[in-house]
């Protein structure tokens, strides 16, 4: 089959693999039809996740038809249409059975923080992921689940990280009627936090980032007031001024590792890669932007090392610091209502599809912000 | 302001937001939203199992020590192999995720085994290639200039500092590979 494969920091090329196998009576073998390069791809394309191994295939958003299924597998049949978390969850743990499935206890032998993750490296389990024709899929009976007919392809791949993690973030803020919501970062992740900040019940939603195309769709996605942060000498006054020197009640991180805008922070943590948790640029500005007592969600992705984070005003401002990786599963039905209603709508983020044969040229346009991206989808020949 | 008991008024009513943004506060109680409670058990996850078959090993799987034991499903991508592979075992057998030392050492890995995999690519029929790899031709096809200038972006301070990281190791080890052959060179010829 034809598979991304990673060549080194900043280089992919296409391959050809074997076919992956079932090595577990619960796995399924689905055939890829459409699969998402997502923000966090680029953490492992730049080099900045540890144990990101060569010929490791990347992508952990997609959806596919099943191929084939383990001895032990019930609820999935050859032919199945699905959409997979990107979480790999056991469903048995005491994490899975307490609606905790993206810190499954039982698939990520490499490290203990975290579940395991498709194609996200070692670091999340040393699965090969879904930027390929045909992916194994753990667990079959768990995470997978059938495509509604009536759902598009966009919105269903959309659905196993962006849409769910967007709409967690919100959640993770704790929101409650009239909270002002300020979202760090205007990728799929952002903006999808700010729609659903209005879900919540927020008074006012405000998202920051560098780049004005982004920003423009912040505006006409999210409904959201928008700031680059280029155009401020500071930001974070700029948010206490735009507050009545209150501060914002709730403050969402979905920028992560790489977020820039602080030359120190980002060079040492981005390129020199002295920092090994990335660069808490965002992270930082979030704790100062919210009001005393606020409350913190984090979705943007982290390595596992250190980075200099302000824990001094995280403390002093008795802030609250909610984090996860999104249990997907568990969005989901109340997701899918809210797709089918219209009040979420993730396939209008959607801006680019690369073949699969010109992977390399969509890591490219999404990492460098090339041709207005915001969310590339990568077509299997095989689809 | 947070000088006095109120907050400061938000613009619009709640009223107001409802009738202009679809499905304001269609979540609005924090009690009902699908996370609001972390730990909340079950029903059906979907397991007909209390602990999942064990998948079979194909080379002893390295694991994180701070697991007590091999967890029953697990990746088996790219076995760990070579140089870069010995210095991951040891990360695994030794250190556990709390320590620095760990993550240090596959950091390491991760650079002896793109390089391991650069120089043996130059014995095969496809060399590793840094124009077609980095898709760095779409600059041209995918309004490289216009998507960065006058558009305020941030990463423009730091570009400059792009070409050196990604194709400084290559011309560093160029330098090396020929200051090597010239010192054997003049070497045999003294």
């Amino acid at each position: 089959m034809r598979a991304m494969v990673y060549r080194g920091p900043y280089k992919i090329r296409v391959e050809e693999k074997d076919i992956p196998a079932i090595e577990h009576p619960n796995d399924a073998i689905v055939r890829v039809t459409l699969a998402a390069i997502c923000g966090s791809d680029l953490h492992m394309y730049h080099g900045a996740m540890p144990d990101t191994r060569i010929g490791m295939t990347f992508g952990h958003e997609f959806i596919g038809v099943v191929e084939q299924v383990g001895s032990s597998v019930q609820n999935l049949q050859v032919g199945d249409r699905v959409m997979v978390p990107f979480n790999i969850c056991c469903g048995s743990c005491w994490y899975c059975t307490r609606g905790l499935y993206s810190n499954c206890n039982n698939t990520n032998a490499n490290h203990y923080a975290v579940g395991g993750i498709y194609g996200y490296s070692h670091t999340a389990g040393g699965y090969d992921g879904a930027q390929s024709e045909y992916v194994r899929v753990p667990f079959a009976d768990v995470g997978p689940t059938l495509i509604p007919d009536w759902m598009s392809d966009e919105d269903a791949v959309l659905l196993t990280d962006a849409a769910p993690t967007g709409y967690f973030g919100a959640q993770l803020g704790d929101i409650v009627e009239g909270d002002v919501v300020i979202v760090f970062g205007a990728g799929p992740v952002g903006l999808l936090a700010a729609r659903s900040a209005w879900l919540m019940g927020a008074g006012r939603v405000i998202v920051i980032d560098h780049l004005d195309y982004r920003l423009e769709k912040a505006r006409e996605f999210a409904q959201a007031e928008t700031f680059n942060f280029t155009e401020y000498r500071d930001i974070v006054l700029e948010m206490k001024k735009q507050t009545d020197f209150f501060g914002a009640d709730v403050a969402i991180e979905a920028v992560g590792a790489e977020a820039d805008g602080a030359f120190f922070q980002h060079v040492t943590a981005s390129k020199l890669k002295l920092q090994g948790g990335g660069s808490p640029v965002a992270l930082n500005w979030a704790i100062d932007s919210v009001r005393k007592g606020g409350t913190i969600s984090v979705v943007g992705g982290f390595g596992p090392l250190f980075s200099n984070v302000k824990m001094g005003d995280l403390m002093n401002k008795g802030l609250t610091l909610h984090s996860n990786q999104t249990p997907v599963k568990r969005q989901w039905p109340r997701l899918f209502e809210h797709v089918r209603n219209g009040y979420l709508k993730p396939r209008e983020l959607v801006t680019h599809r690369f073949p699969l044969e010109h992977i390399t040229e969509g890591y490219h346009v999404f990492s460098s912000k090339l041709d207005g991206c915001i969310k590339p989808l990568v077509v299997p020949s095989a689809a | 302001m947070a000088y006095t008991p109120q907050k400061p008024p938000i613009a619009e009513s709640s009223d107001a937001l409802r009738e202009r943004i679809s499905g304001w506060g269609v979540d609005l109680d924090p009690k009902d939203r699908p996370s609001a409670r972390r730990l909340v058990f079950q029903e059906n996850t979907g397991a007909h199992w209390q602990f999942p078959e064990r998948q079979p090993q194909k080379w002893p799987r390295e694991r994180s020590i701070e697991h007590k034991f091999l967890t029953p499903v697990f990746g088996t991508a790219c076995p760990p192999k070579g140089l870069s592979g010995t210095i991951r075992r040891l990360a695994y057998a030794r250190y556990s995720e709390g320590q620095s030392a760990h993550w240090l050492l596959l950091v390491l890995a991760d650079r002896v085994d793109a390089w391991e995999h650069h120089l043996t690519s130059f014995l095969t029929l496809r060399p590793d290639n840094p124009i077609t790899e980095t898709g760095v031709l779409s600059e041209f096809t995918r309004h490289g200039l216009s998507s960065r200038f006058g558009q305020h972006r941030a990463d423009l301070k730091h570009q400059w500092l792009d070409p050196i990281v990604v194709a400084g190791p290559w011309l560093a080890a160029a330098w090396l590979v020929f200051s090597g052959a010239r010192k054997l060179v003049r070497r045999a010829q003294s």
